[in-house]
């Protein structure tokens, strides 16, 4: 199995893209989507491969061995992540298609998009630090770009500020990465945890907590530093805000988070408070602050902020229940919120606003969109049996189990707040009395085929909590997660015994 | 340790420039300062005084110790391209702004509302 695979399919996808499909825009739009699914294909035969070799495959991008080259690296955790980030890419890729008919320049856009996907597969694959920078302001760039694609004056200045908040934090990041390389010689993350791990806990790794949680905190969009967030998902086309919501947060935020400071730092018992205080928080501000938003997309937004919170709060307890309910909602929010995120789409393709005020009655005309908004709302609140059910509940149980009471109530409750203002979207634009705003275009078929697949797997992905099914392809995530020193064991043998030292 | 110390007041600075000012230029030229210090911090763990190129050639003989450190020299030159490709994003997004409010003022660019 080949990993860079994974990086320069999609690189090369955005290349031919740029050099060919200038003119033809169906030419585009077809060689994104046969990238996307040639990268979810893989992904899929990948992970269910895994197993069979010992759960880790590593591969070095040049004649050296680890630590002297670059490894990419593909256990449990990052073959999962690969899944949720091609399934999502494909999905929002093919809803694009048509989507985009409202915009110039569509091979502009897949080019963008498949540099996105790029640095995503990147960051999730890569073994080395400064690689996982790099990657990351591939996808980054390519982000920023794309939140102004429409260059209209709030996109700019949506973009304007996301970059800001984005290069200064990237900054830090990499200061961080500066600081870990002049104190262990080293890039190459189990390098560094090994190293680390022979020489306890320096004081100087303090600052590179700080300025890592700050930074990837920052692209996580935990509250101190959720400001770009509202601003930048609403702006960008439907489909990029799926995929921002959807997975970007998740792979340049809460994946890194959790890969640099759960496999490399083994875990720190002072980063997971401040992870756990940072996560409550976004949950709650981020939950009342929805309430009182009348864009429906800028209230996808904040509704953002707090189920990523969630996530983090799952992962922040450390306990395997708590992690795998981490686990479970990254996947599940990434279904339902790019569903919420396609269907505010396709309200906007089809009456031109997406004020909630304005709209209002649109069932009757809108039926696809307004039954799998009426999905997607279920299984954000957490109304059994859609998937969102079963991860809150493991979330807070855990949170309950970890001797945080307080904490399992208040993600509880925000529960209920959550159903609350999804249903202010329902009773305002669907339901209700009929708005100001017209129909004026049918939504397209692609556009509603894929609201219904996702629809559909907000149900269909609650089968994975069938205890053989998640014993099967769970639990070793848990366990890659949780193994405080399981990452550096597994990739200790690949590396150079040589003479060279 | 000077050096050091000078370097984070550097990056000190970018973030300084990057809060306070209005501009949109100078928004930009803040966040360039704080690069600049971050590969300046990255050159200066490399050096050693008195080492020579990390280069081996017969003849030359120089002994490991006595070679500058290579890796955080290559990272300096990604992080610079890196660098190159926000400032010029950067700048062209705040081209377009300027033609959409005819102001580099953040203070007046305010329609996106919290």
């Amino acid at each position: 199995m080949i990993l860079s695979q994974f990086i320069f399919v999609p690189l090369l996808a955005a290349f031919l893209i740029v050099l060919f499909a200038r003119k033809k825009e169906n030419v585009a739009a077809i060689i994104a989507l046969a990238a996307c699914a040639w990268i979810l294909i893989v992904a899929v035969i990948g992970f269910l491969k895994l197993p069979a070799h010992g759960g880790l495959i590593l591969e070095n991008t040049s004649g050296w061995k680890i630590p002297y080259t670059i490894a990419l690296v593909l256990d449990n955790l990052s073959s999962f992540m690969l899944i949720v980030v091609s399934l999502i890419g494909f999905l929002s890729a093919f809803y694009s298609v048509q989507y985009l008919n409202h915009f110039n320049g569509k091979w502009n856009f897949f080019a963008l998009f498949m540099l996105m996907m790029t640095g995503m597969n990147g960051v999730i694959l890569t073994g080395d630090f400064f690689n996982l920078f790099v990657f990351m302001e591939i996808s980054l760039y390519s982000a920023y770009a794309l939140v102004a694609f429409g260059t209209e004056s709030e996109e700019l200045e949506a973009a304007f500020k996301y970059a800001l908040m984005g290069a200064i934090t990237s900054t830090m990041i990499l200061f961080g990465i500066g600081i870990l390389y002049s104190y262990t010689s080293t890039l190459t993350m189990a390098d560094v945890g090994l190293q680390l791990s022979h020489s306890g806990t320096p004081k100087l790794l303090f600052l590179v907590y700080g300025l890592f949680i700050a930074g990837f905190g920052l692209k996580t969009a935990l509250v101190p530093f959720h400001a770009w967030l509202p601003d930048a998902h609403p702006s960008a086309p439907a489909p990029i805000s799926a995929m921002l919501s959807g997975v970007l947060i998740k792979t340049l935020g809460v994946y890194a988070i959790v890969r640099i400071f759960f496999n490399v730092f083994g875990a720190p018992t002072v980063v997971l408070q401040i992870l756990m205080l940072l996560a409550i928080l976004s949950i709650v501000i981020g939950g009342f602050l929805s309430i009182v938003q009348w864009d429906f997309k800028r209230l996808l937004g904040f509704s953002s902020i707090s189920q990523i919170g969630y996530v983090v709060l799952g992962f922040a307890l450390g306990t395997p229940l708590g992690i795998l309910g981490g686990i479970l909602h990254l996947f599940y929010h990434a279904i339902f919120k790019s569903l919420l995120f396609m269907d505010s789409g396709a309200v906007e393709y089809a009456t031109d606003t997406r004020d909630l005020r304005q709209l209002g009655g649109l069932s009757k005309e809108m039926k696809v969109t307004s039954s799998t908004t009426m999905v997607g709302t279920l299984s954000i609140a957490g109304i059994p049996p859609f998937n969102g059910f079963f991860s809150k509940l493991i979330i807070i149980i855990a949170c309950i189990q970890a001797g945080r009471v307080v904490l399992g109530i208040i993600a509880a409750l925000v529960s209920i707040v959550t159903l609350a203002y999804f249903l202010k979207v329902q009773k305002h634009a669907f339901y209700g009395k009929k708005g100001s705003a017209k129909v004026l275009e049918k939504v397209p078929l692609a556009m509603k085929a894929v609201m219904i697949v996702l629809a559909a797997l907000c149900l269909l992905s609650s089968l994975i909590m069938i205890p053989p099914i998640r014993e099967k392809y769970i639990s070793p995530i848990v366990d890659t997660v949780r193994g405080k020193t399981s990452y550096i064991q597994n990739i200790e043998p690949y590396f150079d015994t040589g003479s060279i030292k | 340790m000077i050096l050091y110390i000078m370097c984070f007041f550097l990056f000190l600075v970018g973030i300084y420039g990057a809060i306070t000012k209005r501009d949109l230029i100078k928004i930009i030229l803040a966040i360039g300062i704080m690069g600049y210090s971050v590969n300046l911090f990255l050159v200066l763990l490399a050096y050693r005084s008195g080492a020579l190129i990390p280069i081996l050639v017969e003849g030359l003989n120089i002994p490991p110790n006595m070679m500058v450190d290579p890796i955080p020299q290559a990272l300096v030159l990604t992080s610079i391209v890196i660098e190159l490709g926000i400032t010029a994003l950067m700048a062209a997004l705040a081209i377009r702004i300027y033609q959409k409010y005819d102001t580099f003022d953040i203070t007046k660019i305010r329609r996106l509302q919290g």
